[in-house]
């Protein structure tokens, strides 16, 4: 028998409030082209990216730290071909905890190549896009000793897959 | 005091595949349940409460479909619970089906579910929305980026190769021709998944999970009815849950409490259920494990997590076919997840033929005279964790 099959789509509007600690943690990315974490008192850890509170005591954060623009690479991921992108998780300098961000500036054609420079330990600097918007495509990481200019924004909209 | 002991007396299973154009959503519920309640001898009038396993909405594309799906199991003037951890939802679903009766408050428990996940025209959008909108959203993170990270961070710290990785997916996909309820039952090459393409790296296609489409379910019962009622059961002799903390980037880095490598909040879980059970020895008392691995890295850490092998030993225990169907201890018989993942049901099913094998019901995939079995359920982020120890 025929079977019927129905197309449905959910596109849904959110405006959603990152509240007092990320606003801050934006706000100067976005002025400053600088990264803050949030320190637990009682462990010492620095948190990045920066929140209100310890999950591990649930007790506030106490203060402001910057922390960058150096870190080395804790994880990565790539895809290949199309569109060829790589990103994963750097532990930047005075941080405790790693942040999530696009690599840049690295030939990702041969896949068993591009794995070699971006291995975990891999040293790596914070780059800032000239136009920023306040959102953590404001910023990406290159390999540390080839430092390019400022670029363009990754935009503010996930990046689809393949 | 020792909480009543918990059988499992009826088991049923959809034929998994891509898509079942013949049977909507909450027909295809039905399906599991129907097979469950035959397979136990039991009636819907014998049931005392339904415990749902559905995995976020989205997937699905109806919200929350239990809504839909409450006919379909026959709840109506039932006890009725949606259960969702993620990947974990079918492995919590049964431990809360278990959390019924060991309270004492109920004699049968169904525990039913479905997915059809190749409904969805994107299954990694829908489990971006998973990460939060403030600080990681925006980045390309899904449930298969996030584990390629840990094939990396696994790499890095065992070795892990590309190689590894191949070994699994080959035995999985071995024990799945087996299987007649497996999904992907094509036998593959070390060369075929070598050649397939990167997802993303080092995930290719062949070390990733389908999106599966059926139905599953199991029926519950106290030691007092089942023996009442002569019936035929395996035991719930362990339970276990265990959850690790949201950001993927404190399990990097200096002072980590957990490496994102491996599955430490799930080794927590399977202490606790081995404890229960009264298992000192894991390596030595369990016969069979299904093991939730979506992709052929992390039924590396899954298998580290059970016990049976120190952190990183069992990439050489897999070289010497220590975890194949006829090695020492089987791991997913059955093909496991990497061979069929209708998502609010997968956990269930590793469950479910960990029953099937301690009962020696398990057809052609059978771990020959197994009667101690594990299985274990892994949601969210790498998050949440439920685990079982199964006794015939």
């Amino acid at each position: 028998m025929e079977l019927i099959k129905r197309k449905e789509s959910w596109n849904i509007g959110y405006d959603h409030a990152l509240g007092e600690t990320a606003s801050y943690f934006f706000a100067q990315v976005r002025d400053n082209a600088q990264i803050y974490g949030r320190r637990d008192p009682k462990s010492g850890r620095v948190l990045v990216p920066p929140r209100a509170f310890s999950d591990q005591t649930l007790e506030p954060t106490t203060d402001w730290v910057k922390v960058g623009p150096g870190g080395r690479i804790e994880a990565f991921t790539k895809t290949l071909p199309n569109p060829p992108y790589a990103f994963g998780y750097v532990l930047l300098d005075g941080a405790d905890t790693a942040i999530g961000g696009f690599f840049r500036g690295i030939d990702l054609s041969d896949p068993a190549k591009a794995a070699k420079q971006l291995a975990i330990g891999t040293r790596v600097s914070t780059r800032f896009a000239d136009e920023r918007k306040g959102s953590v495509l404001d910023f990406w990481f290159e390999l540390e000793g080839k430092r390019g200019k400022g670029g363009k924004s990754g935009g503010d909209t996930a990046v689809g897959y393949e | 005091m020792k909480p009543p002991r918990v059988g499992i007396i009826g088991i049923g299973q959809s034929e998994f595949k891509a898509r079942r154009d013949d049977a909507n959503y909450p027909e295809l519920v039905r399906e599991g349940v129907t097979l469950a309640l035959a397979d136990a001898k039991r009636e819907l009038k014998d049931v005392d409460a339904v415990v749902y396993s559905l995995a976020p909405d989205a997937l699905l594309g109806i919200g929350n479909a239990e809504r839909l799906g409450v006919d379909a199991v026959g709840a109506r003037n039932k006890r009725f619970m949606r259960i969702n951890t993620g990947g974990a939802t079918g492995i919590s679903s049964v431990i809360t089906g278990w959390t019924h009766i060991a309270s004492g408050e109920c004699d049968v428990v169904l525990v039913a579910g479905a997915d059809k996940v190749g409904e969805s025209g994107d299954s990694q959008t829908i489990l971006n929305k998973i990460w939060d909108p403030t600080y990681e959203r925006a980045l390309p993170l899904g449930t298969i980026t996030m584990l390629a990270m840990s094939a990396v961070r696994a790499m890095h710290k065992y070795g892990l190769t590309e190689e590894d990785m191949a070994r699994v997916t080959v035995k999985n996909r071995t024990n799945a021709a087996k299987n007649a309820k497996a999904h992907l039952r094509k036998v593959v090459t070390m060369q075929d998944v070598m050649a397939s393409r990167y997802i993303a790296w080092p995930i290719k296609l062949l070390d990733a999970c389908p999106q599966s489409s059926g139905g599953a379910a199991v029926v519950m019962a106290s030691e007092k009815y089942i023996k009442a009622n002569k019936l035929d059961a395996v035991w719930v002799s362990g339970v276990g849950h265990c959850s690790e903390s949201y950001y993927m980037g404190d399990r990097m880095g200096r002072k980590i409490m957990a490496d994102h490598a491996d599955a430490h909040a799930l080794a927590r879980s399977f202490e606790r259920s081995y404890e229960m059970a009264g298992i000192k020895n894991p390596a030595k008392q369990v016969h069979v494990a299904e093991l939730y691995a979506p992709f052929s890295n992390t039924e590396y850490h899954a298998i580290e997590a059970t016990g049976v092998c120190k952190l990183g030993g069992s990439l050489v225990m897999m070289r010497e076919g220590f975890f194949d169907l006829g090695g020492k201890i089987p791991v997913n018989p059955s093909g496991g997840t990497l061979c069929t993942n209708a998502i609010a049901v997968s956990a269930l099913v590793r469950a479910a033929e960990v029953a099937l094998q301690v009962w020696g019901r398990a057809g052609e995939h059978q771990v020959k005279g197994a009667r101690v079995g594990i299985a274990s359920g892994n949601g969210g982020d790498h998050q949440f964790f439920g685990t079982m120890v199964i006794e015939s």
